[in-house]
């Protein structure tokens, strides 16, 4: 287990290495001139060239590549780099929003396992019934609706419609999540006056997810049905109950909870529409505020962060697996 | 497509069958429907295919929903007015009979911009996807033909890309490409080729070991024209769904790229774009938001039933 533990440690870190250099290289070296954007930023179609030269020589863009990297590099693995355009420490921003973006992601994954693993159950048991069919219309839909068009199709009625017509007062959301307070919460757990912000963003989130969930639940529940092993369960006598439960619902559900696993990564790394939508103050918001004003340091250093919790998130996944489940060996004889 | 449909390919698509009706000419077994028997005149895998898919009701809709797309995009712009013409008078007004989706806070037609916009996302969708699916295939190909370090180093880099949150490696590609369309059509190709990629590379390893290759090489016949006449043939099926896929994918990222303002510049009418203009007027004037969201919705849907119900009908199994 433990040779299996560092052996994808080193492998996250060498794939960690890589996504730098490949950013790096996107970002710095070819034709793409951050000085230059930095330098219209302030409203400037053609800066002069000496207020480039200035931006360049302040944020040492004017030193030779290999150096660049260098210092980048160290700046990203020590945490101690800063914002072009605030000189706001990213240390600073890690320690505030990532725990935001987790927050998120474990209340999104929360109603990702619920609403898909419930639906899909359904419209497995009742195959082909009405309930099915809005099940399966409503996953294909939800893999095709951009988050940003559900996210203000959800406040237009939550946070418009709901207080036109005087809905009650627990359909009233906020158009935005610009209340989340960090004193507020106990690690995963609100204050009951903030579930209002998190619920549209958590809904947005895990939309897609939700979908496969139950699209996957659905497949392998009707797969384990007519497995050899129920057969013979209730050739045995075995009521329904106790073979749908021990023998179906077990074997269905694994390769649900993996992808439930491995995704928790993806809603951390993909969150980015999602947060700027409500504005929710987690990595991906600060990521896209930063791509869309050049902010290179930032966009680095927190692009990493992501990668690194969705390498973690996914080595936990396989290890968590090893332990549940007796068939599989880590790191073992291959 | 009919330059690779070439006699390579048929023996591996036509043997199951044949073999499956002989057996059952031979030996009907009890209990089976006669009619099921009477096969007729063989049909071609695309035959077989397309009666698959016409059964498929999902799918169906999804292709009517493309054809109806695209006739928009073609015909379309010849029925409404210019999409940045700007109105003097008239400033964000819900849907009257001159302006059936109503006028932006610019002061231009929504419908046109909707249309104008829809033609935009398809001409991105499909030129990314095309660049995409060549790129995925080179990549592909090379790495499951050669195998060993090409393999491993190909892939590695497969893997470190993949790990990249998709939207900043968009976004890095198109600092590097400049500004305008043709920048977001080659970000979008160079981030989506990966599953092809990996994809194209299965399909090679698994069928590089069929006798019919080892004949091939047998008889003199060249790398490169086993892997074009040989193989491709063979594994393009899974490829056509990706593509199917690959273009409602692509729509949606541009859209969500040209939301976050480092996509589409106006005064292209993007989809996104305009999504992302309504964001300011939610309140006051929803149609500003509904129109264009709608329309991306319904690409993006009709791309990916086709692409759902081609994998049903080509019987490409999900990896």
């Amino acid at each position: 287990m433990a040779v299996f533990i560092v052996r994808r440690l080193f492998s996250l870190a060498v794939t960690l290495l890589g996504g730098f250099t490949l950013l790096f290289i996107l970002f710095f070296t070819l034709p793409s001139d951050p000085a230059t954007k930095i330098a219209s930023n302030n409203g400037a179609k053609n800066p002069p060239a000496a207020v480039v030269q200035n931006v360049k020589k302040r944020l040492g863009l004017d030193k030779p590549i290999y150096e660049q990297y260098w210092n980048r590099l160290e700046d990203t693995v020590t945490l101690s780099g800063e914002s072009y355009t605030t000189r706001e420490p990213i240390a600073e921003m890690v320690k505030l929003r990532l725990p935001a973006s987790l927050r998120l992601a474990v209340w999104a994954m929360l109603i990702e396992a619920s609403i898909g693993i419930g639906s899909g159950m359904l419209s497995a048991r009742r195959r082909g019934s009405i309930a099915d069919g809005i099940t399966t219309i409503a996953a294909v839909v939800a893999g095709a609706i951009p988050v940003f068009v559900l996210g203000y199709l959800l406040v237009l009625v939550t946070g418009v419609y709901a207080y036109a017509h005087h809905w009650p007062e627990w359909a009233k959301l906020p158009t935005l999540s610009t209340g989340y307070d960090p004193e507020q919460w106990f690690l995963i757990f609100p204050a009951p006056s903030q579930i209002q912000y998190m619920i549209q963003p958590a809904f947005v989130l895990a939309s897609v997810s939700t979908a496969i969930v139950a699209r996957l639940t659905r497949t392998t529940m009707l797969e384990a049905q007519t497995a050899d092993h129920v057969r013979t369960a209730r050739a045995k006598g075995l009521r329904d109950k106790v073979v749908s439960r021990r023998h179906v619902l077990r074997n269905a559900l694994i390769p649900v909870v993996t992808f439930i696993g491995i995704d928790f990564g993806t809603l951390i790394g993909f969150a980015i529409l999602t947060e700027t939508v409500f504005q929710w103050p987690g990595l991906g918001s600060k990521v896209a505020r930063a791509a869309g004003q050049s902010d290179l340091p930032v966009v680095l250093t927190l692009s990493m962060v992501v990668m690194l919790v969705y390498g973690l998130a996914n080595l936990l996944v396989d290890i968590s697996y090893a332990k549940l489940d007796p068939r599989i060996r880590l790191g073992g004889a291959k | 497509m009919t330059d690779f449909d070439s006699d390579a390919g048929r023996p591996i698509h036509e043997a199951p069958e044949v073999v499956h009706m002989a057996g059952m000419a031979a030996m009907p077994l009890p209990g089976l429907d006669a009619s099921l028997l009477d096969v007729g005149p063989s049909r071609s895998l695309f035959q077989d295919a397309w009666r698959r898919f016409r059964r498929n009701k999902l799918a169906m809709f999804g292709l009517v929903l493309v054809i109806f797309l695209i006739v928009v995009a073609i015909i379309g712009p010849l029925f409404v007015q210019d999409p940045t013409k700007l109105s003097k008078t008239v400033f964000r007004e819900g849907p009257t009979n001159q302006h059936p989706f109503g006028v932006d806070q610019n002061g231009a037609d929504i419908l046109a911009r909707v249309v104008y916009g829809i033609r935009l996302s398809l001409f991105i969708g499909v030129l990314a996807t095309l660049l995409e699916t060549f790129i995925g295939l080179v990549f592909g190909a090379l790495a499951g033909w050669y195998g060993r370090w090409v393999d491993t180093i190909s892939m590695r880099f497969v893997d470190i890309m993949l790990g990249i949150p998709y939207i900043i490696l968009a976004y890095a590609f198109i600092t590097v490409f400049g500004k305008g369309v043709p920048a977001v059509i080659f970000a979008l190709a160079f981030t989506a080729w990966l599953q092809t990629a990996r994809t194209v590379r299965a399909g090679f390893i698994q069928v590089k070991e069929f006798e019919y290759i080892e004949a091939a090489r047998a008889l003199g016949v060249s790398s490169r024209r086993i892997m074009l006449r040989h193989i491709l043939p063979n594994i393009l099926q899974p490829v056509v769904v990706l593509m199917a896929i690959g273009v409602g994918s692509a729509i949606l990222s541009e859209a969500a790229l040209s939301f976050l303002g480092v996509g589409v510049k106006p005064p292209n009418p993007s989809l996104g774009l305009m999504v992302a203009d309504s964001q300011s007027f939610l309140t006051s004037s929803p149609y500003m938001f509904l129109f264009p969201g709608m329309a991306i919705v319904l690409t993006v849907l009709g791309f990916l039933l086709v692409g759902d119900g081609l994998r049903d009908a080509l019987d490409v199994k999900d990896n």
